[in-house]
């Protein structure tokens, strides 16, 4: 193996993607705008629920209930009703999420100690948003709630009394922001993506043309075709993760708390896997249009689905835990996750190192060992 | 003096399919040596085996010198290759493709430059350095891939159908170019199935599902194999014509060329005789019988001819 027979091809992969001006924008540009797009659109925060309020009671000890609903960014009272029969109307139109409905009779029971009861609709046809809207009235009541009793125990003259005081401590993403969860998984799941899809391409369009079994004659080594074909994706892909990281810590404030070295080992890594899986494809398929598709598929679900990026893993059934262990991703967004948003060294995640090189030998190996055969 | 290229028993085999069967020949240095066949013979998979491209299944070769088999780097370095694809990179320039190609065959920067002019000139590209090659005709690209195929001076050089789908001034030139590298003493193994170009060949082979039928120079294939006259008849209807006359005892050869038949007969007089009588016979207006001399179409599709009848029995 010489660099001397490496380099020629490595020049005219730049020469070819420069020429390419489409796909290098593409290549460069389209992982940060990923980034923006879902950065905003997969958002799983629960705000500004159209809420519609049927209050029975009309005074005001409802109205200070309903107050506190909307100091919160989380409700928006869209409505105030008369009847139930609007309430079925507008949350048969979707025009409100919840209804809250005080009884007649809310006040004085209130004051005369009694139990009351708030009935709550929620419209439960997007299951993650009903969870989310339940959870913030039940803080909301429980809060309202004790706050009744304190003043009830203080006008008895007793003291207050609290008999477990939660005061959670967030570690890592405080603010519990979905971006701050999200940006790091984006990252491996669009560099997954587009190592993937560019390597295959490249390769694939060289056995369309006949220039593949030119090299083949030529006296080049297989490591040298693949070593030459790859880096110039390779670093291209690593600038397009420049870009991403930068959108999104200008947008979504993620910033890399951790070592940018161990990040970049760890994105290094995590392509090398990516375009070994490329060549991999590369070497099964015989035009442009299968390889894309393969590619898009095995890069896009498995990162997407069985990374942990949206879906816990823990929580998959066991069949899937085990298949998500040959997604190079699941490991990486460990490595990215620990990097960027808990700033922890690589005590932490050498194993995942470990796993996604190991990934990445064994694609490798296999395409070289298809390659070779391909040619004797 | 050694060989060019040595051929023993080469078989390759898919499946159970021989697409190669035990092919065995010798091509001398400095010679422009033809590989006839129809598409599927098997021309393809040997000038493959030959380069190393594919893993023969049995048999040996020595190209060069070196075994295909155990030497198969030191084939590729002495070895240039051609395809009918003209694999070339169409996305960039003349001059970026040379010095692609002449850096992975490892020619030093000095002596680059030296043949990238070479390259350019013998493609007739003077002026055209920068074009991007997709913009080049079929009879352009053809030369530049030969010169790319050749710019580290193969001592040989394969050429699979190098003039497939190239216009006829094209394929002439192209032809002229390989002479003078021939004469230059480079050893030219060409696949075609033009038969008007095997005439440029020194030497010969044909070869049938794999396996080999006939060899020698052309002078030798038209001498040897066809020892009866041939009659070429220009008649107003052919087809009907190859009808009325196939079945005859007097006719040994009977073949479709163009608008014109030709007919190998076992006397040239009784033939003349007998053709007229039978076609006028049966309103089809005869206008020209004449002697000729087999042409390499005559003497293959005749060799095929007698293969299958060896085959059948």
């Amino acid at each position: 193996m010489t660099f001397r027979r490496i380099k020629p091809i490595i020049r005219k992969e730049f020469f070819q993607i420069w020429r390419d001006k489409r796909s290098l924008t593409v290549l460069l540009l389209f992982p940060a705008l990923l980034i923006v797009v879902a950065g905003y659109a997969l958002n799983f925060d629960v705000r500004h629920i159209s809420t519609v309020i049927f209050d029975q009671d009309k005074n005001s000890q409802s109205r200070d209930f309903i107050r506190n609903f909307t100091n919160t960014e989380y409700f928006d009272v869209t409505r105030s009703v008369d009847s139930y029969k609007e309430i079925n109307q507008l949350l048969n139109k979707g025009d409100a999420l919840i209804a809250i409905v005080i009884p007649t009779g809310f006040s004085s029971k209130l004051l005369a100690g009694e139990d009351v009861s708030v009935q709550i609709l929620i419209d439960g046809s997007n299951a993650n948003t009903a969870t989310n809207a339940i959870g913030y009235v039940s803080v909301i009541i429980q809060t309202y709630s004790a706050n009744i009793a304190t003043k009830v125990f203080a006008s008895m003259g007793r003291e207050q009394f609290v008999p477990i005081d939660l005061r959670p401590k967030i570690w890592y993403n405080p603010e519990l922001s979905t971006a701050k969860y999200l940006v790091p998984g984006l990252i491996g799941f669009i560099l997954m993506i587009s190592a993937v899809i560019s390597t295959s391409l490249s390769v694939v369009r060289e056995k369309e043309r006949g220039t593949m079994e030119q090299m083949m004659v030529s006296p080049l080594r297989t490591v040298e075709i693949i070593i030459g074909k790859t880096v110039a994706y390779l670093l291209i892909a690593l600038v397009a993760s420049v870009f991403v990281l930068l959108a999104g810590f200008i947008l979504f404030d993620v910033a890399v708390k951790g070592s940018i070295f161990w990040l970049y080992v760890g994105i290094l890594i995590f392509l090398i896997g990516g375009l070994g899986q490329g060549l991999l494809i590369s070497t099964v398929t015989q035009n442009q249009q299968v390889a894309f598709m393969v590619a898009v598929f095995s890069s896009l679900l498995p990162s997407f689905l069985l990374s942990g990026f949206v879906f816990p893993i823990r929580s998959m059934p066991v069949a899937l835990q085990a298949i998500s262990n040959v997604t190079p991703a699941k490991f990486f967004l460990v490595v990215v996750r620990s990097v960027i948003i808990k700033g922890v060294g690589p005590s932490a995640f050498w194993d995942q190192l470990v796993y996604m090189a190991i990934f990445a030998v064994i694609m490798i190996a296999i395409s070289s060992v298809r390659l070779l055969r391909k040619a004797s | 003096m050694e060989n060019a290229i040595e051929v023993n028993n080469l078989t390759k085999i898919f499946g159970n399919f021989a697409a190669v069967d035990h092919i065995s020949f010798t091509v001398k240095p400095g010679e422009i040596f033809g590989f006839l066949g129809a598409n599927g013979a098997g021309k393809s998979t040997t000038i493959r085996m030959l380069c190393g491209l594919l893993m023969a299944t049995s048999g040996t070769a020595k190209v060069g010198g070196y075994d295909i088999n155990t030497q198969p780097d030191l084939v590729k370095q002495s070895i240039g290759y051609m395809s009918q694809r003209f694999s070339l990179y169409e996305d960039l320039t003349v001059e970026e493709n040379i010095r692609f190609f002449g850096g992975v065959y490892g020619i030093p920067n000095q002596r680059l430059q030296d043949r990238m002019k070479w390259a350019v000139k013998m493609a007739g590209l003077h002026g055209r350095e920068k074009s991007l090659t997709k913009t080049l005709s079929g009879g352009w690209k053809q030369r530049l891939a030969l010169g790319c195929a050749i710019l580290h001076e193969p001592k040989i050089l394969f050429l699979d159908e190098p003039t497939s789908g190239v216009d006829p001034i094209s394929r002439r030139n192209f032809w002229e170019l390989i002479s003078q590298l021939s004469a230059q003493g480079v050893t030219v193994l060409v696949t075609t199935h033009y038969l008007d170009e095997a005439e440029y060949c020194d030497d010969i082979i044909l070869i049938n599902a794999g396996r080999l039928i006939a060899g020698g120079s052309p002078k030798e294939l038209k001498t040897e194999h066809i020892t009866y006259p041939i009659l070429e008849v220009e008649a107003s209807n052919v087809i009907a014509a190859m009808d009325l006359l196939k079945d005859k005892p007097w006719v040994v050869e009977i073949s479709l060329f163009g608008t014109y038949l030709h007919i190998g007969v076992q006397k040239e007089e009784t033939g003349r005789d007998e053709i007229s009588k039978i076609l006028s016979s049966n309103q089809i207006a005869v206008k020209r019988v004449d002697a000729i001399v087999p042409s390499l179409e005559d003497v293959f599709l005749h060799l095929l001819e007698e293969d299958l009848k060896r085959k059948a029995s």
